[in-house]
Formats: structure tokens, C-alpha cells, sequence
């Protein structure tokens, strides 16, 4: 059987669910930056399969893909940047020891 | 033409305001003990353009006759095509009789206070405050209109406020200080709300617009004023009785006399440049720069200024009777004159022979500052001598100061109305004015002048004859020549000031008056006066029981008069127990339940939610994460499924 778009668009969502238990349920915080991924990876899918199913003669939806893959790897840098620097300031990557910022 | 350079007239004002700011700025860091020289030299200079001008104007009469100039008019705050705020200057025979009279004592003052406050700590803000005083007056003096009379009253107000509270450690001199203030600022809430209606009658502010508005009967705008009236009294009849009230309030007139008593709490050099020389008869001046309108469209209140101005002058006079304070005595003696001044221009008419009585009062203000900043200066040397105010510790004074002693003489013979000194004329011309208008008033004044005589001289035998004076073992002597000059100069104008043919320069219209001194007329004042003086000398020349046997004779009038009639007792018991009982508790209990209840609803109110909701703020970025996404459905769902 060729696979269509729903289960592309079922491995997606449940790509993005997975992301979004992983980014509200761990502590750590380079756990919680690989749960965004999957969830950015989600799109990414669903631009592809929207892309090849949908509108099989145009790119746009690749160009899309492949500009967030460059864009997810810069965030990655910044976003491991500054887990460094909050370990170096708490000892810890834990998010839950970083709550300075409230009432 | 007259020779008039406005730049120069500019001057008399504001080089004592130079001399305020540059003292109030710098006086205390860099001139110190020079800094009376600074103020003294600007207002010197001022005093000889001020006697320049006067001379020009007066030498420059069109046929004998004097106008009123407006050499400068700017406009300030314009509010419509007719009516503005104008700053300006006028001169007219009284405002340039006035500038001569301010610039004269204030510099007198100047040169006094250099020996007189001579080591004071606030030496330079003492003379900034002078300066900031004399600026003042002369801009009340000069005003073109009512709105800038009003501006400079209120300044001179505050310069009054602050010299009078100058030893402000004091508890007493603040408390007058304060008492000052609140009760002329009492009286200047009538004198604004005069000037609203009467600038609203005339449609304009200006001096010379308004009377002329509201002095001709085919003026439109006086035919429709006097259609306006509240409580069955026409509209301009309240505005001028409200500014008369302003100027009552200013010059200590009954019932809003109490606070120039205690004003003397100032150092004595001020109390005689602003509580007997010039300020205290601002409200004179006030009446009298409106006294066409008063004249000719509100003859009812200048029937009121007349009966109030005796009233004070006779009630004053029996006060200073038994007051002890040699200031206070002083400053019972200014009221009284000033009353003098006050029904001379209510027993006044307008033009000619009828405008005797404004002429006289003007004559008085002019002599009553020569002899009354002289009282008051010799006071201070006194003072300055014995270290006390009370007359029961001076005594023989009169081989210990001679100097003070002629000119103290000299002018206690003028106030008397001895001839030939100033006061002998001036007030020769206003009981000839109250004689000829209104024989009541006339009988109050004849006593009046007799109690004056009385009192002064009972003043005079007590200072300087009476008791043997018991030496305290001052080294000092009279004082220094600073404190001299002022008494001599002062000494001459009060002998002097009186041969002024002052009716040539100023009367009611412009058109010179002549005055004579009927010789038969004079009789009966003159002997009363020396009949007050033979008085106190049987009383006082030598310390005898005959005063104490007088005082328990008199037992309960005598206790009255001592306490001033329990004026001051009657304002407390109406201001604490009736207003403050009746307006002021209701008023704090609102304003502390009602309305600080509001605020503090609102206030506790927004607590109480923000601490509810505070909670949603915890720093976990999880949570935030998760209203996100639940946030994110929940406007998923509500365009699918909802708004479609």
C-alpha cells in the first residue's frame, strides 16, 4: 500500500505531540530543546507532504523545510548557548531551578 | 512735554528687585556682612529716579491741571478682543507721590538697618526681603490696572509674611506671622472677588477705561450694570464694598485690625517701613485709586468707608491707651491714622471744594510716613537700648539718648497735630473735610486727635522722663551714625512736610485745590491736643499713683481696652468652637471615611485581585508553555468550530 498524506499527517501529529509531552513534562533542559525539535520536525513533515500531495509541481514548501532546518540548527546554538551560561550560573540545567523571573 | 525715559522709570522697581535676587542668590556666600551696602546703594539709586520722576511730572502740569499717564502698557494675557491683563505702569499725582513716599522710607529703613541689624546671622536675607518688599510696593503704587494691583498686593503680602516671621525660632513671631497672612488673605478673597465684578461691569481692567466706563451715566456698560443686583443691592455696589474689604483687610481696618498688633513681632525697622509707612495704607491707596467709581457710582459704600475708617480711629485710639509694649502702642497709633485716612475719603466728594477730604487723606498718608517711620525707628533705637519693649523697663531715657530724644519729641509733637509740624496741617485738612461733610464723624475725630495726643505723649513721658532710668550697665551708646541719619533726615521731614502746598498736586480730579488753614478752625483741635499732652504729663512726667488710681477707677472699660476688647477671644471662640465644631469636624469625618474610604476601596480592591492572579506569574517556563498551547487550542477550536 503507498502511503497517502493522512499517514504522513498521523506520524506528524503524533511527532508533535510526543514534542509537546517532552517540553512540558521534562526538567531538563537539553531534553526539553530536542522535544522542540521534534516538534519543528512535525512542520517540517507537514510541509513536505502538503508540498509533494497537494501541489506536486511547486517547491515552496521544501524551500520552507529547509530554511527552518538552518534556522532550527542556529536556534540550537543560541539556545545551548545560553543553557551554558545558565549552568554556569546555577550549577544545574534543570528549568525548574531557574525561576528567578516571577511575581 | 515732560522728559519721561521709560527705561529709567523702569528702574525705581526693579533695582530692589535686583537687589532681592542678586542678595537672595548670592548674599549669603559672597557679600555677607556687605550685603546692606548692596541693597542700601540700588535703593538709593532708586530713591533719586523716584524724586527725579516726581519732579518731572510735577513740574509739567498742563495749565495747572495733572494726568494720568501710561508711559508703558504691555499686554500680558490677552482673553478676548477687549478684555486682557495688562502689566503697565501709570503715573498719576498719587502714584508719584507714593513712589517718592516708599523709596523714601525704604531707604531710610536701609540705612537704619545697617546699624540696627548690624550681626545678625541672616543679615543678607534680611535685606533681600526688603528688597523683594520694596519692589512690591512700588509695583502696587504703579499698577495700570486691577489685575496687577492685585498681583503686587499678594507680593507685598508675602514680603510682609516673611519679614514679620524673620526670628522665625520664635514661636510668637510665627504665630504673627501666620496670623498676618491668613487674616489679610481673608480679606483679599473679597478684594478678588470685587475686582471679578466690577472688571465684569466695566469690561475691562484697566484704571482709566473703568472709571471712565463707570463713572459717565450714558455708558452702556453702566446702564446694564446697574440692572444686575443680589440681595436687593446693585452688582458694582458688592464689587466696590468687596474691594473695599480687601483694603480694610490691608490696612488694618476694624474688624480685620487684629493682625497689625501682632505684626510688630518683625524686627522694628520693618515694623516701620511696612506696618506704619507704606503697606498698612495700601488699602487707602486701593480706595483712592478707585475713588471716582466709589464717588460717583457707589456713594453707599463710601459712606461705609467713612463710618469704618472712624470707627477704627477712635476705637484704636482708646486701645493705645493701655497697651504697655511700646510697639504695640505704635502699631494702635498706625490704625488709628490710618482710620483718619480712611473717612477723609469717605467724607469726600469728587471735584473741587468737595474734594478736600481726598486731598487731605493723601496729605495725611504722605506726613502721617515722615513722623510714623520716625516713631518707629526711634522705637527701635529705644529698644535697641534697654533691650526691652515694655515701657514699665525704660524710663528717664532723655540724658542717655538725646539725639532719639528730640526727634522722638519732634514727632510725637507732630502726630499730636502741634503746629507748625507735619501732622498739624494734614490733620487740620481732613477735620476741616469731616466738618464740612459729616459733623458725626467730625466729633469722633476731634476726640480722636485729643486721645492721640494723650497717647503719644504718655509713650513720650514714659520712655524718656518718668522714673530715674536704672543703668543696666550698657556700654553702648544711642547708636551708631547709620542709625542716626534716618532719625535726623526723618526728624526734618516731619517738621517740614507739612509747609508742602499739597493741594496744588494732588486732588480728587487733577485740578490743584487750594487749601488754607483757617486759623479759627484750629483753635479747638490744637488746644484739645495740648489738652491731651498737659494729660499725660500730669499722669507720667513723674512716676506717680495717679495713672493706677485712673486704671482701677475705669476698673472694667480699662480691662477691656487692655485686652483690646477681646476681639482676638471673640475670632478664636468663632473660628474654634463655632467653624471648627460646626464645618470643620463634619468636614474631616467625610473626608476620612468618605472619601479616604473611596480611595482605600479602590486601593485594597485592586490588592486583593492582583493577589489572585499574581500566582499565574511563577517563573516556570513550563507553565507559561502550557498556556500557550492551551491558549493556542483554545482559538483553534474557536475559529473551526465556532466562527466558522
Amino acid at each position: 500500500m503507498q502511503p497517502g498524506l493522512y499517514h504522513i499527517l498521523f506520524i506528524s501529529t503524533g511527532l508533535f505531540f510526543i514534542g509537546a509531552y517532552g517540553f512540558f513534562t521534562r526538567k531538563n533542559l537539553i531534553t526539553m530543546l530536542m522535544s522542540i525539535e521534534l516538534i519543528l520536525n512535525s512542520v517540517n513533515l507537514n510541509f513536505i507532504a502538503f508540498n509533494k500531495y497537494l501541489w506536486p509541481n511547486q517547491m515552496d514548501g521544501l524551500f520552507f523545510t529547509l530554511f527552518i532546518i538552518a534556522i532550527a540548527a542556529a536556534e540550537a546554538a543560541v539556545a545551548i548557548a545560553i543553557i551554558i551560561n545558565l549552568y554556569r550560573n546555577h550549577q544545574s540545567i534543570d528549568v525548574d531551578d531557574a525561576e528567578e523571573l516571577k511575581y | 512735554m515732560m522728559n519721561l525715559n521709560t527705561t529709567l522709570l523702569l528702574l525705581i522697581p526693579f533695582l530692589p528687585l535686583a537687589g532681592f535676587v542678586i542678595l537672595g542668590l548670592w548674599g549669603r556666600k559672597i557679600f555677607k556682612a556687605n550685603a546692606g551696602w548692596v541693597g542700601t546703594l540700588l535703593m538709593l539709586a532708586s530713591f533719586l529716579i523716584a524724586v527725579y520722576t516726581a519732579y518731572e511730572y510735577f513740574t509739567h502740569s498742563s495749565g495747572g491741571h495733572y494726568d494720568k499717564i501710561v508711559p508703558i502698557n504691555y499686554t500680558w494675557l490677552k482673553f478676548s478682543s477687549t478684555l486682557s491683563i495688562n502689566m503697565g505702569i501709570m503715573l498719576d499725582p498719587i502714584s508719584v507721590m507714593m513712589i517718592v513716599v516708599v523709596t523714601l522710607v525704604s531707604l531710610m529703613v536701609h540705612i537704619y538697618s545697617l546699624g540696627y541689624m548690624k550681626g545678625e546671622e541672616r543679615f543678607p536675607t534680611y535685606y533681600a526681603f526688603l528688597g523683594l518688599f520694596t519692589f512690591s510696593m512700588l509695583g502696587l503704587v504703579l499698577s495700570s490696572n486691577l489685575f496687577q494691583i492685585y498681583i503686587f498686593w499678594e507680593l507685598v503680602g508675602v514680603s510682609s509674611f516673611l519679614l514679620i516671621g524673620y526670628y522665625y525660632d520664635r514661636p510668637s513671631a510665627v504665630a504673627a506671622a501666620k496670623k498676618a497672612f491668613i487674616v489679610t488673605r481673608f480679606a483679599d478673597l473679597g478684594f478678588l472677588i470685587g475686582i471679578l465684578i466690577l472688571s465684569y461691569c466695566a469690561g475691562t481692567l484697566d484704571f482709566t477705561t473703568m472709571i471712565n466706563t463707570l463713572t459717565s451715566p450714558e455708558s452702556s456698560e453702566l446702564k446694564t450694570s446697574l440692572t444686575y443686583s443680589f440681595l436687593g443691592v446693585s452688582a458694582l455696589t458688592w464689587g466696590a464694598a468687596l474691594v473695599f474689604i480687601g483694603g480694610a483687610g490691608k490696612s488694618a481696618m476694624f474688624p480685620l485690625h487684629i493682625w497689625l498688633p501682632d505684626a510688630m513681632e518683625g524686627p522694628t525697622p520693618v515694623s516701620a517701613l511696612i506696618h506704619a509707612a507704606t503697606m498698612v495704607v495700601a488699602g487707602v491707596f486701593l480706595v483712592a485709586r478707585l475713588f471716582p467709581v466709589f464717588s460717583f457710582t457707589t456713594p453707599g459704600v463710601l459712606q461705609v468707608v467713612g463710618w469704618v475708617g472712624a470707627f477704627s480711629a477712635g476705637f484704636a485710639a482708646i486701645i493705645a491707651c493701655t497697651q504697655t509694649d511700646i510697639k504695640r502702642v505704635l502699631a494702635y497709633s498706625t490704625m488709628s491714622q490710618i482710620g483718619y485716612m480712611m473717612f477723609a475719603l469717605g467724607v469726600s466728594g469728587m471735584g473741587g471744594e468737595e474734594g478736600a477730604g481726598y486731598t487731605a487723606s493723601m496729605f495725611h498718608l504722605f506726613t502721617h510716613a515722615m513722623f510714623k517711620a520716625l516713631l518707629f525707628l526711634g522705637a527701635g533705637a529705644v529698644i535697641h537700648y534697654v533691650h526691652s519693649n515694655d515701657m514699665k523697663d525704660m524710663g528717664g531715657l532723655r540724658k542717655y539718648m538725646p539725639l532719639t530724644h528730640l526727634t522722638f519729641l519732634v514727632a510725637c509733637l507732630a502726630i499730636a497735630g502741634i503746629p507748625p509740624f507735619a501732622g498739624f496741617f494734614s490733620k487740620e485738612a481732613i477735620l476741616h473735610a469731616a466738618y464740612q461733610h459729616n459733623t458725626i464723624i467730625y466729633w469722633i475725630a476731634l476726640l480722636t486727635s485729643g486721645l492721640t495726643a494723650f497717647y503719644m505723649f504718655r509713650l513720650y513721658f514714659n520712655i524718656f522722663w518718668n522714673k530715674p532710668h536704672q543703668a543696666h550697665g550698657e556700654k553702648h551708646g544711642e547708636g551708631g551714625f547709620a542709625m542716626m541719619l534716618p532719625l535726623v533726615l526723618l526728624g526734618l521731614g516731619a517738621i517740614g512736610a507739612g509747609f508742602i502746598p499739597f493741594g496744588k498736586f494732588v486732588s480728587a480730579d487733577g485740578n490743584p485745590l487750594h487749601m488754607e488753614t483757617d486759623i479759627a478752625f484750629s483753635v479747638l483741635p490744637v488746644s484739645l491736643g495740648v489738652a491731651g499732652i498737659l494729660l499725660a504729663a500730669w499722669f507720667y512726667l513723674k512716676q506717680n499713683s495717679r495713672p493706677d488710681a485712673v486704671a482701677s477707677g475705669l476698673n472694667g472699660f480699662y480691662k477691656a481696652a487692655y485686652h483690646k476688647f477681646y476681639i482676638d477671644e471673640i475670632y478664636q471662640f468663632v473660628t474654634k468652637k463655632i467653624i471648627f465644631n460646626c464645618i470643620g469636624r463634619p468636614a474631616a469625618w467625610f473626608d476620612r471615611n468618605v472619601v479616604d474610604g473611596l480611595i482605600n476601596l479602590a486601593g485594597s480592591g485592586t490588592e486583593a485581585v492582583s493577589a489572585g492572579i499574581k500566582k499565574m506569574q511563577s517563573g516556570k517556563v513550563q507553565q507559561y508553555g502550557m498556556y500557550f498551547l492551551v491558549a493556542a487550542l483554545a482559538l483553534a477550536a474557536l475559529f473551526i468550530y465556532i466562527l466558522k
